[in-house]
């Protein structure tokens, strides 16, 4: 039996991403109990991973981990909810142990993930998400001397490539799905946001020299155990680029799957909340990228507005609304010049695997109506991952939409679901 | 704290640099981190601990998302399933 521990807090934010820290040192600086519980090693979430030592944010992000530990804020990291049992409570496991969280407030970040999508070859060793490659660089993976193809869709693509480039990998080519009249529209717009400009002027600085294609997108991925080179499409002719990995992001995708488990309405895809980040649960806030992509910049905003909120200090939120119409307006801007051409819908062939738990083949999919009845019938979605990578998937390609979440909403150890907390006593203190 | 470590991974031994995750080391001494249900070598895709296509058998432990796992000395790393 896993070690079971209790603890009471006055808000519990889940997800240690920019938008969860914003909002647990908001609702900590008033002497509430706050905790955030994350499943990674370390606070940061994706986009701070490895800490504040590098990248564009690296000031912001130092001054906001720096703002984190004298908050008074108890951290729970490597620790994965997987269960809502009740109103008011959360469970979360860690490698050995288990815990039950109580809340008066809860603050869901969440976050959110890649898009990936299907093509013939995508399943081969060292297709990885942009994110995902640079996610493993910075735990450790040499890339010193690695030819690498950056592709799919959105600023991701820059900034990984930027990053790989720096850590000595060599940048093959970088492919963006959008064409370049929406990538110019797009440049004319950011006028109204000078700090995006220079962030922009500064990568293109860092990726000078690395050939960026628009209106390009890979059509397969080649190779015998593991992946030796990539087909891309670009301007209706196809090319074989040699290449060690291919790092493949088509936009996000906000993990929406606690918030629906808890009970939040969703709408048009994202968690539907009010001026207060407050989602259609009382007491249950949301912020961050689950409410709409939109960058860390956004993240820390409505993290700020949800953390002093879930703190009961209203009135102080009002400042932030500006900022946060502001960047949310950078947020439409980024889903209409990033959207998915049709074309990608057409990438994968009869045998290309669409659900690569359950290894489901697109052929077998596409007689199917919906998800569920795609879940019933294949197992599609059924696997480990509960459809977290082929669901998003399929809503590209079949305008599918998952319908419903159960728990637990991450696999867990049998033990954990049957742990019951009668008679054990409340841990105090800080826990490790 | 050494710079670097060893972990063994399909019983050969891997070093690898002080807080690399255990999906690191398995990269690294160039095995799949799992066999898929009709036999497909896998790797890493999400890298963050979403996608599962990094589980292997972590000291007897399996199904480990090795994207999120540290390596530590004389860890035992075997391919999943």
């Amino acid at each position: 039996m896993n070690n079971y521990s209790r603890k009471r807090f006055d808000v519990l934010v889940v997800g240690g991403g920019p938008a969860g820290i914003a909002a647990a040192v908001r609702a900590a600086e008033s002497g509430a109990c706050v905790g955030i519980v994350d499943e990674n090693v370390t606070p940061g979430g994706q986009i701070w991973r490895g800490g504040a030592s590098e990248g564009p944010h690296s000031s912001e992000a130092s001054s906001w981990l720096v703002q984190l530990k004298t908050a008074g804020v108890i951290l729970l990291c490597g620790k994965r909810v997987f269960h809502h049992p009740e109103a008011g409570v959360l469970m979360a496991e860690g490698l050995d142990d288990v815990w039950e969280l109580s809340y008066r407030n809860l603050v869901l970040a969440t976050g959110a993930r890649e898009r990936f999508l299907p093509f013939p070859g995508w399943t081969l060793p060292n297709v990885m998400g942009a994110g995902g490659l640079q996610a493993l660089v910075k735990s450790g993976l040499p890339i010193r001397g690695e030819r690498v193809v950056v592709a799919g869709t959105g600023p991701l693509l820059l900034a990984v490539a930027s990053y790989l480039r720096k850590q000595g990998a060599e940048i093959a080519l970088i492919c963006e799905q959008a064409a370049w009249r929406k990538l110019v529209r797009f440049a004319m717009m950011l006028i109204r946001y000078p700090e995006k400009i220079r962030q922009g002027l500064q990568l293109r600085k860092d990726i000078a020299g690395v050939p960026l294609a628009a209106g390009c997108w890979p059509v397969a991925a080649h190779g015998k155990r593991t992946l030796e080179a990539v087909t891309i499409l670009r301007a209706g002719k196809s090319e074989t680029v040699k290449c060690d990995y291919l790092a493949c992001g088509f936009h996000l995708v906000p993990n929406t799957e606690l918030p629906i488990l808890v009970g939040c309405r969703i709408r048009n895809g994202y968690v539907q909340v009010d001026e207060l980040q407050q989602t259609t649960v009382q007491g249950v806030f949301c912020a961050g990228e689950p409410t709409g992509i939109g960058g860390v910049a956004l993240a820390l905003i409505e993290g700020q507005i949800a953390g002093l909120a879930a703190a009961g200090r209203t009135s102080e939120t009002r400042a932030l609304f500006p900022k946060r119409e502001r960047f949310r307006r950078f947020a439409r801007l980024l889903d209409q010049t990033f959207c998915l051409r049709p074309e990608l819908r057409s990438l994968p062939s009869a045998d290309t695997l669409i659900c690569r738990c359950e290894d489901v083949p697109y052929s077998r999919l596409r007689e199917h109506t919906s998800w569920r009845a795609a879940k019933l019938h294949t197992r599609c979605g059924m696997g480990p991952c509960q459809g977290r990578i082929c669901g998003p998937a399929t809503q590209v390609l079949f305008k599918w939409n998952p319908d419903s979440v159960r728990p637990p909403v991450f696999p867990a150890r049998v033990e954990n679901l049957a742990a019951q907390p009668q008679s054990i006593p409340e841990v105090t203190g800080e826990p490790q | 704290m050494p710079s670097e470590l060893t972990v063994r991974v399909n019983g050969a031994a891997v070093s690898v640099p002080a807080g690399a995750t255990v999906a690191v080391a398995m990269a690294i001494s160039g095995q799949p981190c799992r066999s898929s249900v009709t036999g497909e070598p896998r790797g890493p895709l999400c890298g963050m601990g979403i996608c599962f296509e990094c589980r292997a058998v972590v000291n007897g432990i399996p199904h480990s998302r090795t994207c999120q796992l540290l390596c530590e000395p004389n860890m035992e790393v075997k391919t999943d399933e």
